[in-house]
């Protein structure tokens, strides 16, 4: 990471864009929060607010053919990645039109037509599956990337040391991103990590790895886009470790007792967001009229999501034993 | 042909290599050393370091690489040394290749298949020598085999190469020596079937894996103390077979369950559970089950001797069960 060197700025369209799929993420979550305090979604919530700089950073460095394997965070890089807000929304709420038929709730988006290959909950189980699809991917003689999204918490699985290893032995086209958002639930990298530095852990696997500014979606793109590049040249893997923050408790039931407002503070005065559309209103790129355009286009599809949510079918119970198994299944 | 059971597993690991270019093997000490039971011993210089793929110790790292291969529409299969190491890829077993289906509202599956020796008899101890087996049937998603013959050994690996969602076999490491006639033109065989490997008419003696061998035996002696045993090879734990096991027992109206894993929630506790369930009316005394001893699997051959279910034992508690009617 060079601090101090800021991206250039992009063309009007695509600042437009960053910003829109930023304020998506943002508006789609206070309004997940919201129904989950009305009792319409249930379960574990875990926000992204925040962090939405990485997953819409990283997402602009991928085509279509490319994988996406996320974590139980994972509502950003859903939304980034395309698949829409009402098939998430119904998710959550437990329908059958939910992206992955109300079977995974907020923790388990899928959407195998886009690639996304899911949310896990089990801290650093989805690395090895990442490196799974990479490898079918280079035995297939596909030249696919797979990105892989994990939380610092996962730098202390097993999974992560032996994902990195497997990755960098076989050459794999694997992007591991480390959302570092400085805490494991509300054990601080600190006091879990001796060595802090996460690239270094990356480096003593033999994979180049760099860090970024995760609060900053131009930089988050562009480092994205030069580590994608190698891994799609066939280089091996890549590590980047995007520093970000989440503004939110851990998940709707987290009373924040691990860290003070003020540091709190001090990272929503960078928000992405604001960072962004700051940045674009002084390069002339952005007005108040764009801004609030773009916010009604947001509510307009959000308001569409809920209406899709509320009025998707429940599973009938006769469905429960579908899909253990392939078709008619074992008993 | 007569052959043995590792070479009746080698060769269906060859014919799948050579049928479909999706297949592949990896696994600790598959290809340069040769598998650490010699099951692919030979496959790395037919097929090339592309498919036969020596891994690092990382067991959860690449049972988790071969379920995101099968996603990524390969046909994988994952050699684990043994059931206890195979606790460290636990998570991606539980957690990822038994749920991603269903979790997914079933858009992905996994054909993935995962071998692995089991149970004890050659003085291994304590990480070497269990009998988990059961602790994966109890789990919806996988399904779980345990061949007990050469033909099924060789069978039931190209069976699992057919089906679309998790195949987990169980090879007792016993067995791998064991010889058995294969047909020259064997193919795959039906998943999920028990099957009868010996009539009889006084008791059906359940059992599956390594401890057919002994249960034959048992069955031979018994009869000759006048004692005719049907014995059932379970073949699969998950589906169980029960109309098999409830069909005999019916016949016999006697049931004795022969499994090595520990008593206390073993997967005999599960057939027994199975037999009352839905045969209760036809037995003539309680279900019997002779299992392994409740203690870490002990080094000294007496001592894990007498820890394992043998002949002798299963003829004893077939003889205390007939000896309750009198």
């Amino acid at each position: 990471m060079t601090p101090g060197r800021q991206p250039a700025l992009p063309t009007r369209d695509h600042g437009l864009e960053l910003l829109r799929e930023m304020l998506r993420i943002r508006r789609f979550e206070e309004k997940a929060a919201e129904l989950y305090s009305l009792g319409k979604i249930r379960g574990f919530l875990h926000l992204y607010i925040g962090e939405e700089a990485v997953a819409v950073g990283a997402m602009q460095a991928l085509t279509p053919d490319d994988a996406v394997v996320a974590t139980y965070r994972e509502h950003g890089q859903a939304l980034a990645r395309g698949i829409p807000a009402g098939s998430l929304m119904a998710e959550m709420f437990g329908k059958a039109s939910g992206c992955s038929r109300g079977h995974g709730g907020s923790m388990h988006f899928f959407d195998v037509g886009r690639r996304f290959y899911g949310g896990y909950a089990i801290v650093g189980g989805g690395l090895p599956i990442a490196v799974g699809l990479a490898l079918a991917d280079t035995l297939l003689g596909r030249p696919r990337v797979t990105a892989c999204f994990f939380g610092d918490g996962a730098v202390a699985e097993g999974e992560f040391h032996e994902s990195l290893n497997l990755a960098a032995l076989w050459k794999l086209p694997v992007l591991f991103l480390c959302e570092n958002n400085l805490y494991a639930m509300g054990t601080a990298l600190a006091r879990h990590q001796a060595e802090t530095d996460l690239r270094r852990k990356a480096e003593a696997y033999g994979l180049p790895a760099d860090a970024v500014d995760g609060m900053d979606v131009l930089a988050v793109e562009t480092a994205t886009r030069r580590l994608v590049e190698a891994v799609r040249a066939g280089n091996g893997p890549r590590f980047l470790e995007a520093r970000t923050y989440r503004f939110r408790a851990h998940s709707m039931a987290d009373p924040e007792l691990y860290r003070g407002k003020d540091e709190v503070e001090q990272w929503k005065a960078r928000d992405p967001i604001a960072t962004l559309a700051a940045r674009l209103r002084e390069g002339g790129l952005l007005s108040d009229g764009d801004l609030g355009a773009l916010e009604a286009a947001v509510a307009a599809e959000l308001d569409g999501a809920v209406a899709m949510a509320e009025a998707g079918p429940w599973e009938p119970v006769e469905d429960l034993l579908k899909d253990v198994y392939t078709g008619a299944g074992r008993p | 042909m007569k052959t043995t059971y590792r070479e009746a597993i080698r060769a269906a690991l060859r014919a799948a290599l050579e049928a479909d270019p999706r297949v592949f093997l990896m696994g600790e000490d598959v290809g340069r050393y040769g598998g650490a039971f010699a099951v692919s011993h030979g496959l790395l210089e037919q097929f090339g370091p592309e498919r036969v793929r020596d891994t690092p110790l990382s067991e959860s790292t690449f049972v988790g690489a071969g379920i995101g291969a099968a996603l990524g529409g390969l046909r994988p299969i994952v050699e684990v040394m043994t059931v206890n190491f195979s606790l460290l890829a636990l998570d991606q077993i539980v957690n990822n290749a038994a749920t991603l289906r269903h979790m997914s509202g079933g858009q992905l599956s996994v054909p993935l298949v995962v071998r692995m020796a089991t149970g004890g008899g050659r003085q291994l101890a304590a990480q070497h020598s269990h009998s988990l087996e059961g602790w994966y049937a109890h789990v919806p998603g996988i399904t779980v085999v345990t061949p007990a013959t050469v033909g099924d050994a060789h069978g039931m690996l190209l069976a699992a190469l057919r089906e679309p969602d998790p195949v987990f076999i169980f090879e007792h490491a016993t067995l791998y020596p064991m010889e058995g006639e294969l047909d020259e033109h064997a193919g795959p065989v039906e998943l999920g079937r028990a099957a009868v490997r010996r009539p009889g008419d006084d008791v059906t003696l359940i059992t599956y894996g390594g401890s057919l061998g002994k249960t034959l035996e048992a069955a031979d002696r018994l009869g000759q103390e006048g004692v005719s045993a049907e014995v059932v090879d379970l073949r699969a734990l998950r589906p169980v077979d029960t109309p098999t096991i409830l069909t005999s027992v019916a016949k016999t109206h006697r049931a004795v369950v022969v499994d090595e894993g520990w008593r206390t929630g073993s997967f005999a506790a599960e057939v027994s559970a199975r037999i009352m369930e839905g045969g209760f009316y036809d037995l003539d005394a309680p279900v019997a089950r002779v299992c392994s001893a409740e203690v870490p699997m002990p080094y000294a051959k007496h001592m894990e001797d007498a820890a394992l279910p043998r002949a002798g034992t299963v003829v004893e508690a077939v003889l205390a069960l007939l000896k309750r009617r009198g």
